[in-house]
């Protein structure tokens, strides 16, 4: 564009700048905190927080609490575990929920309303209403793994991904994405000889990177962010999440520089996968131009 | 090697029906034009042919196959649309190829049937882009080359052209002709055009309110529409539809006469089956009209339109209704202007009283 800058321009722009930077810091204080403090022993980390210094990494500055959060609780085992409940729900539930809500677009099939009212309707339940049920329920599941037949999921990683395959709102997400596509598209790709999910693998996929982006980014957050669930149906360390694990550091006395440096790190993946995920998302929308 | 037949088509959504029985038969290689009002149900019919939308009831032939129920790609149609529906994430290359990959046709001769498809078509050039980096006209190209490589009998369009502008239309009109007779394929065309359909049609299927009006030449609707509504609708500036009352009528003549028309004999086949007293209407094409200081109407002129070549006047009649003549280019006329015209009887159509044409003589 032409650069025609009036004086009104300008300021308008520095408004709008000293504005996004006024937002940003609500954001952004919070993680400052987080992050200075897992630098500083509990004395100064407390002693600091009246003053702007909270938010400076001055004064005893070291990675003590860091060694220390390692020594309390096994950090990499949690967040590990974590990311791979995590990856692996976010992954399936993607193409579950949008194969169904692909049928629900597109295919017509006897009581479709109905049954996408009631999947509607279960986003108004809160799951810890249903928890103790789901409890009993998972609890005399049979399941088939390495070892034979075994009876209770409980202490399991998949217990801890299953009842979370398939949610209401990721569906729901996809079919109104769907719904916005230009039905002719399928249209055409039937005419082309494409099978049902043939259309949905080589036609709706590709174009749909954003709400798949948009649903990746929802689940990843619900999945990480797990504390309830995994309470119950995790007695061993082994496959315990890392909400779970904060609680290694509210034991006795609470060492709050060691719960700093355990939330900085376990904040990590899910910066890093927002960030992915935005990258891909913009991406995606610039190279299908489906908004063009 | 198909052409197509159609035995009372219906069409239900819910409770309402909106194709109410159509039989039509298509020979192969013949091009068939669908023309009606929005909404009368072209697309719907069009698209039962395709196999995308159920027939409620009828039986659908494609060649001596009932189709029915038969898979859309397993019919041999292919389909253009209006929105063009290219796939958006693909190359032009890979959006004309993308039936043949789904038939898993080796890689050379999809590719030699690709670029036959764009040579043909004039857009060899524009294989790597994508959709979004063509025009409108480049578009439709593409959708029409998808539909070239899969070499159906049939060939769908569903106003494929009403998204370019004038010019665009005219030649995209004359190089869907020029397929036409390339491939010598059972074409079926959708439009609410009147040109597209008097140019390109071989047989014109008229539809109103999910009913055919008429079936027929471009030539047959335009010189003997079969009721009020193809006489209408066929034929631009529109027939002149002038009601009037049959004063007198004999085995080969009805004798008309209304506020608008003085006593008017009209030379018509035997058994037309109008009575005297019977409210009839009357109806002249425009162009019929001529100049005619003694002729039987008389008009003010409201409106005139200059086109050179011709001048298009809408008249104003003491009885109320309206008259429109296309009158020679030389014709000078003004606002206000009073102007008496005549025609030849034998050009007059008459409609009785249910609106079907009564046969000429
Ligand atoms: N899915 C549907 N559900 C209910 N009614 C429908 C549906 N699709 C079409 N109709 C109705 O069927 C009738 C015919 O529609 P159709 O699209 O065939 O019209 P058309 O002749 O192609 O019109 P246009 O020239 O505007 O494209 C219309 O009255 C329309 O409202
Ligand atoms: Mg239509």
């Amino acid at each position: 564009m032409a650069a025609v800058t009036e004086p009104n321009h300008v300021a308008r722009t520095t408004w709008r700048y000293a504005l996004l930077i006024a937002v940003a810091m609500i954001f952004v204080f919070p993680i400052l905190f987080m992050v200075v403090s897992s630098l500083k022993p509990d004395a100064q980390l407390l002693r600091d927080t009246s003053s702007i210094a909270a938010f400076l990494p001055v004064g005893d500055i070291s990675l003590d609490n860091y060694f220390g959060a390692f020594r309390r609780a096994p950090v990499g085992l949690f967040i590990f575990n974590s990311i791979f409940i995590t990856l692996v729900t976010v992954l399936i539930s993607l193409f579950l929920c949008s194969l169904a809500a692909f049928a629900f677009a597109y295919l017509e099939f006897r009581g479709k309303a109905v049954i996408l009212s009631i999947i509607i309707a279960t986003l108004i339940i809160p799951f810890e209403t249903i928890a103790i049920p789901m409890l009993m329920v998972v609890n005399s599941l049979p399941f088939i793994g390495a070892n034979g037949v075994q009876w209770g999921w409980l202490n399991t990683y998949h217990v801890q991904m299953v009842p979370f395959l398939a949610d209401a709102l990721t569906i729901f997400l996809f079919v109104q994405y769907f719904k916005d596509l230009p039905k002719e598209l399928i249209e055409a790709a039937r005419l082309d000889g494409a099978s049902w999910f043939q259309v949905y693998r080589l036609v709706i996929v590709p174009i749909a990177g954003p709400v798949f982006a948009t649903a990746a980014i929802l689940k990843f957050l619900v999945m990480y962010n797990q504390y309830l669930w995994p309470l119950m149906v995790t007695q061993s360390e082994q496959v315990r999440p890392v909400m779970v694990g904060l609680q290694y550091f509210f034991q006795l006395n609470t060492a709050w520089g060691e719960v700093m440096a355990y939330l900085s790190m376990i904040t990590i993946p899910v910066l890093a996968f927002y960030l992915v995920l935005q990258r891909a998302f913009i991406a995606s929308i610039a190279s299908t131009g489906i908004k063009g | 090697m198909a052409g197509l037949e159609l035995k009372d088509i219906r069409k239900s959504y819910g409770n309402v029906e909106v194709i109410k029985g159509v039989d039509l038969s298509v020979e192969h290689g013949e091009f068939v034009v669908f023309v009606g009002p929005s909404g009368c149900g072209k697309s719907t019919l069009l698209r039962m042919i395709a196999g995308l939308e159920d027939i409620t009831d009828g039986d659908l032939y494609i060649g001596d196959k009932r189709v029915n129920t038969t898979q859309p790609r397993d019919r041999g149609v292919a389909m253009v649309f209006q929105s063009y529906a290219l796939y958006p994430h693909m190359s032009v290359y890979d959006n004309v190829g993308f039936g043949l990959r789904l038939k898993k046709m080796p890689k050379p001769e999809r590719d030699k049937k690709i670029r036959e498809a764009a040579r043909i078509l004039q857009m060899e050039e524009l294989l790597e882009r994508r959709p979004s980096q063509l025009s409108g006209g480049q578009r439709q190209r593409v959708a029409i080359g998808r539909a070239i490589v899969r070499n159906p009998d049939v060939f769908l369009f569903d106003e494929p052209l009403s998204n370019l502008d004038a010019a665009l239309r005219g030649s995209m009109r004359m190089e869907i002709s020029k397929l036409h007779n390339q491939l010598g394929a059972t074409m079926i065309y959708v439009t609410h055009d009147q040109v597209e359909a008097m140019t390109l049609a071989d047989k014109i299927v008229v539809l109103n309110a999910g009913i055919v009006q008429q079936i027929g030449s471009p030539l047959d609707l335009y010189n003997s529409p079969a009721n009020l509504f193809v006489a209408g609708f066929i034929g631009s500036p529109k027939m002149n539809l002038i009601a009037v009352t049959a004063s007198d009528a004999t085995a080969d003549t009805v004798t008309i006469s209304g506020p608008a028309l003085p006593s008017t004999t009209i030379p018509v086949a035997t058994g037309h089956g109008i009575k005297p007293g019977d409210t009839i209407t009357f109806g002249i094409r425009p162009h019929q009209l001529v100049r005619d200081e003694a002729g039987p109407l008389k008009g003010k002129v409201l409106l005139v339109e200059q086109l050179g070549n011709e001048t298009i006047v809408n008249l104003d009649l003491p009885s109320g209704d309206q008259l429109v003549a296309t009158l020679p280019g030389s014709a000078i006329l003004h606002l206000g202007d009073t102007v008496t015209l005549g025609f030849d009887a034998k050009n007059a159509k008459l409609f009785d009283t249910n609106g079907d044409a009564v046969k000429p003589a």
